[in-house]
This record gives structure tokens, sequence and C-alpha cells, in this order.
């Protein structure tokens, strides 16, 4: 049985379709010969042209949630089609936040498989090979899912590049929330957004990112101004984060933000796995650490054995002067 | 307030790489250790039922060869008693089979609240908990970087994109935690003394109820057909500060034509 229809959880955020859902749009089209949608919330009408934009033919839209943490919900609505008969053959989940959730309850709602940390889908005759990162991206393995379908995959960000295939408007149909009593019973009271200045950290041509090598949370300061100079986003290592000195939304790594800017600046990290799936994708690195055999060294371009808070003035003073 | 924490006991990360050649799943042999990140999860746990005034912390465990060490850990923190699922019809178990049996093992405790760990840090799937959320007919919240109880409900900050949002849920529920929610304690030594004979209640698959031939290598749908090393990138130039390194970068930020 070939590969034929395959879905795309399309989450949007701030009216657009997120773009690890447009990466696996991509990627699904030359997976399948028929690709469809599932989206929900307030906004879906809006980003029906973007979607049929990525070669979507029909959304399937589950309407808004409300209040409620979407994951069960969204969760349920889509178990609800596949039982009513509509079966996609490939299932793709963009690694998010909802994503994981949808993907963890849609897989025990079907009582069907889930691969996750997913970097790579190539389909092969009758089945799907998929790679995903093992011990914190230090390896890869290879896997592929048997039986029943649809086969269920939770891909990273960027795993993909995102391409535009215009086509025509795709088809809307709505889809049902089915009662599932105490399992939707999550609601969100409040969204706190914190304040960003500067481009997104996952879409920045430049990120300058510090670790717990910076010494002090007020050295901080000096990984935003470098950024702000190259007009580029300040990122952060795990470390830094868990002791509070920046917010979670500037993690990269495993458990943050996927990066693959022109260039990824590391001041004062030592390069653990954990990070380096986060950012090693970048095209150019440079490392500045004081510990030559850090681990961050073995992926720069560039590394810099030397005090964070020595080099990084200089360089910002040498920014400015050429203005 | 009865609190169940589901951990994890995995090989020292510090020591990782062994995959089993043939099953090409990750080998639990020789001693494990509690997965550092359930610790904070445990932490969570002991204090939520310290300030509802009452009520324990029940650990809920999975691994194939009867391993305790790692839950000893978590009982010397101060968890009160364990279920350990240990069998080896379990080896090669993928996520949701995992999550079947925590599920099967956790309704034996009757808790008011589930508490996990986002992920693990040897397979880190991220998914077991929802589904044992999915299976037990709980809501769930995850990603809590802070949680408190009052009147029967949960309320978290959970993490987003751009943030957090406040997330509140009756109980019962399960909650995943992030690394950082709380600071773990250390096992004091009269806790490791007292954990030494707090009870381990070890279960099969069948005491559980569960056939053996849905889960383990036998029930898995997914089959790993190769392990290999990540793509490797090559370290480059390496240059030593002597006072002016930031040169080296200055020259670097011209070739790539960002300044
Ligand atoms: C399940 C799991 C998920 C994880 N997810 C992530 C993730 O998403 N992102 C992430 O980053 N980590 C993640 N981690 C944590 C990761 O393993 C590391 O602990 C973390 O990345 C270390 O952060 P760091 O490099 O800032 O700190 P450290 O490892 O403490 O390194 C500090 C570095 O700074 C250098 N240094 C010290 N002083 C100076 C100075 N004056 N000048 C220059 N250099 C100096 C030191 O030589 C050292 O190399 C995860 C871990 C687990 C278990």
């Amino acid at each position: 049985m070939s590969i034929d229809k395959v879905w795309v959880l399309a989450e949007i955020s701030g009216g657009n379709p997120v773009s690890t859902s447009l990466e696996l749009l991509t990627k699904a089209r030359e997976m399948g010969s028929v690709v469809e949608a599932v989206s929900w919330g307030p906004d879906v009408a809006k980003t029906v042209g973007q979607l049929g934009n990525f070669g979507v033919t029909t959304v399937y839209d589950i309407g808004d949630t409300g209040d409620a943490l979407p994951g069960a919900p969204v969760a349920a609505a889509i178990a609800g089609l596949v039982k009513s008969g509509n079966r996609p053959d490939v299932m793709l989940i963009p690694t998010t936040y909802d994503g994981r959730d949808v993907a963890g309850r849609l897989s025990a709602m079907l009582d069907l498989p889930v691969i996750t940390n997913v970097v790579g889908l190539e389909v092969e005759g009758d089945e799907v090979r998929s790679e995903h990162g093992l011990f914190g991206g230090a390896k890869v393995a290879r896997a592929r899912l048997s039986g029943e379908r649809p086969w269920i995959f939770v891909v990273r960000a960027k795993s993909f590049a995102a391409e535009p295939s215009p086509g025509a408007a795709p088809q809307v149909t709505s889809v049902e929330v089915p009662d599932i009593g105490a399992r939707n019973t999550a609601k969100v009271l409040a969204r706190h957004v914190e304040e960003q200045s500067g481009p997104k950290l996952d879409e920045a041509d430049v990120v300058v990112s510090g670790g717990r090598g910076l010494g002090g949370a007020e050295h901080y300061a000096m990984i935003e101004e470098l950024a702000k100079l190259l007009k580029g986003a300040a990122g952060a290592s795990r470390a830094i984060v868990d002791a509070g000195w920046v917010p979670y939304s500037h993690q990269v790594g495993q458990t943050g933000k996927t990066v693959k800017p022109t260039l990824y600046i590391a001041c004062g990290i030592s390069g653990a796995t954990q990070h380096l799936v986060g950012m090693k994708g970048s095209k150019n690195i440079v490392a500045i650490n004081k510990d030559k055999d850090a681990p961050i060294f073995s992926v720069a371009d560039l590394g810099v054995v030397g005090d964070v808070n020595k080099v990084v003035p200089k360089l910002i003073e040498a920014l400015k002067a050429r203005g | 307030m009865n609190v169940v924490v589901c951990v994890k006991q995995i090989p020292d990360p510090a020591a990782p790489g062994a995959l089993d050649p043939e099953t090409k799943t990750l080998v639990r042999q020789g001693k494990l250790i509690l997965d550092d990140s359930d610790a904070y999860g445990v932490e969570m746990g002991l204090q939520l039922a310290e300030q509802a005034g009452g009520g324990e912390v029940t650990l809920v465990s999975m691994a194939p060869n009867n391993e305790t060490s790692g839950l000893r850990t978590a009982l010397a923190m101060g968890a009160a008693k364990a279920i350990l699922v240990s069998d080896d019809a379990l080896r090669g178990s993928d996520a949701l089979a995992t999550a079947k049996v925590l599920a099967k093992a956790i309704e034996r405790a009757a808790p008011d609240l589930v508490i996990a760990a986002t992920e693990s840090t040897d397979g880190y799937t991220g998914t077991t908990p929802v589904q044992v959320a999915e299976l037990l007919g709980m809501p769930s919240v995850t990603f809590a970087k802070k949680v408190s109880l009052s009147d029967g409900t949960v309320h978290v900050e959970r993490q987003t994109e751009a943030g957090y949002d406040e997330v509140v849920c009756p109980l019962p529920a399960v909650v995943t935690v992030t690394a950082g929610v709380v600071e773990p304690r250390y096992p004091s030594f009269k806790g490791i003394m007292a954990a030494k004979s707090k009870p381990v209640d070890q279960l099969t698959v069948s005491d559980l109820g569960i056939d053996a031939a849905l889960v383990g290598q036998a029930g898995a749908r997914q089959e790993v057909t190769e392990v290999a090393d990540a793509e490797a990138r090559s370290a480059g130039e390496v240059v030593v500060d002597e006072g002016d390194a930031h040169q080296n970068i200055i020259r670097f930020l011209e070739q790539l034509k960002l300044i």
C-alpha cells in the first residue's frame, strides 16, 4: 500500500501558520499525492490561502477551542475523523508545545505509536523511514513504523526547507470536538507574552548566545548588545535559563529552540549535546570559551580560547567604532 | 493529597552511548541512576504534599531488570514508597507501551496528582506523560515552570514559545515539570538510611493484567533499523586570546559580509 494521503498539523500563531508546519507541508508534498491540513483556533479562515499556497487541498477546521488547552480537544477531533474512516497514511506534527500534547493524546486515542524528535523522513516504496535523535542528538536512529496507519511523526523545527507550491484554494471542512469529559478540563486563564525587540530567535540571521561562563545575570546585557549590533537575536543555554538569568524563550537546544542562522556566536557555553542539537545546523559558528577543551570548539569554525568578559566588550567596542 | 511521581532510572548520562546491537534499544544494564530530570518532579511532589498538609508521594517506575538504585535516591529525598514494574517482557517497549504499563501501576496508588518530567534525559520522546493522562482519562498540563494547588485545582505556569500561560485544571490531573521548577533537595544521611526500609512494590506485567505480547519488543510497532553517530561538524581555526582575538572575529564577520 503506497503512501497516498499525508496530514499536517497546521498550528497557527499570531494569525499565521507556524514555520515548522510550512516545512512539514513542503515535505508532505514530496511524500504523498494528497496533502491536507488540520488546524484550530479563531484564525483558521485567515490562513486557508497560505495553506493552499503550500499545496493543501483540504483544511480540516476544528474551530476555536476557546480557553481550553488545545492538546486534548484537538487530538480528540482528529481521532474522531480517523475513526469515522478518513484515515491518512502519515500524520506530521511539529515539535511545539501544543504539537507534542496533540501527538501524545492522539497516539493513545488511536492506540498507535508515535516517533518523536524526527529530523529526516524518506518514503521507500510502501514504507516511511524516519531519522530521530538519541542521547540528546549525539546519535541518529533510523526507524520505520509498520502496521496500522496513520504513522505519526513529531518533527523538529528546520528539519526541512519550506517552499510554497501555489495551487487552488483549499476546501474547508469543519470538524467537531467530541465530548471527552475530564480530559478536556485544562483551561488557559491568561497568556503572558514576553517583550521582544529585534528579530525572532528562530528567524534571525545572527544569533548571539550566552551561557554560564558569563559569570552572572548582569553580564547578559553584553550578549544583547552584541546581538543588537549585528541585527541578530540573543539566545541562551539552559543552564542560565534554569538559573533565572534570562526567560525561557531565549533557550536554544533540545528543549528550547532550533536555530540555523548564518552565524551563531556561543559565549561561555560548554557545548553539551543538548545545546548542540539546537544550533549545530548554523552555517557558521564562532565560540568563545576559556577552556580550550570545551566541546563547543569541535563544532566551531572560529574558536577563541579566552575570557568572554574580555573578548566580548572589545568586540562590541570595535563594532561601535566602525559605526 | 496523594501524589504519584513517575521516575525513570537511566544509565549515567556521563557514560552514555550503549545500544544493544541486536535490538537497537538503549541498554539499561548495570547500575542505573535516577534521571536528573525527575529529581525536580520528586521535589515538587514532596513540596505540594507538604503544603496540602498531609498525604504522601508514591514513585512509579518501569525498568527491565528489577533496578532500584535510582528509586532509593528518590525515596531518600522523602518519597514514602515505590511501585516498580519490572519484567523481561518490557525490554524494548515504545513510549505508548510504557505509558500503558505506567498507567496501570499509577491506578493502584489512586493519586490526586501525577507528576512527571517533560522528557527523560536518555530517550526524550516527551510523549509518555500525555499518553498516561489519556489512558487514565485525566487532563494534563505539560511544561510547568511553576505549580501550586488550591481547592482541588492545580495552577500551572506553562512555558510557551513567547512566554508562559497561566493554566488551571481540576484534580486528578497529570502535570509535567521542567528543570528549574524547584530546587531539588539533596538526600540527608537520615533520609538515605530510612530509604533502605521503605516499601518497593515489585510487579510484573501479568500482575497488572497486561498482555505481554502488547509490550516490549513483541508489541513494538516501530523498528529501529540503524543507529549512527550524528553528522559531525569539523572544528575550524582556534585562536588563543592574547588581547586582540576580537579582531579575528571582526575579520570573520567581514568575510561573511555581516558587517
Ligand atoms: C533532558 C535535557 C534537556 C536539555 N536541554 C537543553 C537545551 O535545550 N539547551 C541547553 O543549552 N541545554 C540543555 N540541557 C542542558 C545541557 O546538558 C547543559 O547542562 C547546558 O547546556 C550547559 O549550559 P552552559 O554551557 O551554559 O553551562 P556549563 O556547561 O556550565 O558551561 C559553561 C562554560 O563556560 C566556560 N566559561 C566559564 N567561565 C568563562 C569565562 N570567563 N570566559 C569564557 N568561558 C567561560 C566554561 O569553560 C564552560 O565550558 C539539557 C539537559 C537535559 C538532561
